[in-house]
């Protein structure tokens, strides 16, 4: 298994920093390239949503992800310090009760519809997810 | 890629073209320009996404945003996107259902023309 880490302030800046970097492994482990894009927005998402979260709660504390090359896996853990209550949206759509806050709660959702594989760990003591994506036994796991 | 904005107005009809990423970062941009248009009166709107290479749900926000803007002067907010990965993301959200998704500006406009 190789693993990268990264970790990075709460300023929205630094998202598109972590896409690129999770676009660049997984392209690297062996995801096709036609699950590339699903992997940039998953990564995008759960990082938003953790940048989000630490402006409200924690703004000094670092967000921290993983990348992991495991079995013929691409694996992405994104980890915050926020505590959280958000659970999937699963009500009808009514433009009325849609806020720009509310839409928030969209980006779980958003990582659902796209990653093979979610596990979402809420804590008081911040949220964790993980994702993953098949990714080719004979990629370059060479991080 | 960063993000672009301009826009025009064509048969009443105020066109804003996008081009590049809509994240968390320079989503903000665009949600200044959607109001900036409504606060002076324009209330039908039309977002070209054809040149959006990244659109997540913070971009989606502050779309839904604007169309609620619109909505209660009586307008609109409709979309141009042929991209699939960009349409992918309006599907998985139930948003195919709230905005009008047109594949070309003329296609827009000619639907807006027949809704006068």
């Amino acid at each position: 298994m190789a693993t990268v880490e990264l970790t990075f302030s709460a300023l929205p800046a630094h998202v598109r920093t972590a896409r690129l970097v999770a676009t660049a492994i997984a392209r690297r482990t062996g995801v096709e390239e036609s699950l590339l894009d699903e992997v940039r927005l998953a990564v995008g998402e759960a990082c938003s949503r953790a940048v989000e979260a630490h402006r409200a709660h924690c703004p000094g504390e670092p967000i921290r992800i993983e990348l992991r090359d495991d079995s013929g896996r691409f694996e992405v853990t994104v980890s915050d310090q926020a505590p959280s209550d958000e659970t999937l949206q699963e009500q009808p759509l009514d433009l009325g009760m849609l806020s720009d806050s509310f839409m928030s709660g969209f980006g779980i959702a958003v990582i659902a519809g796209l990653a093979d594989d979610v596990e979402v760990f809420p804590s008081p003591k911040g949220m964790r997810i993980r994702m993953s994506w098949p990714a080719a036994m004979n990629g370059h796991p060479s991080f | 890629m960063d993000l672009k904005l301009d826009h025009r107005t064509e048969d009443g009809l105020t066109i804003v073209e996008v081009e590049g990423e809509i994240d968390v970062y320079t989503a903000p941009r665009l949600r200044e320009l959607l109001i900036d248009l409504v606060n002076k009166g324009n209330f039908h709107l039309l977002v070209n996404m054809e040149k959006v290479d990244f659109l997540d749900s913070t971009g989606l926000g502050v779309l839904v945003g604007g169309l609620k803007r619109v909505r209660a002067h009586d307008g609109s907010l409709e979309l141009v996107c042929t991209q699939e990965r960009i349409l992918k993301i309006f599907r998985i959200t139930g948003l195919t259902k709230v905005f009008g998704i047109y594949a070309s500006v003329d296609e827009a406009k000619e639907a807006h023309g027949k809704d006068k």
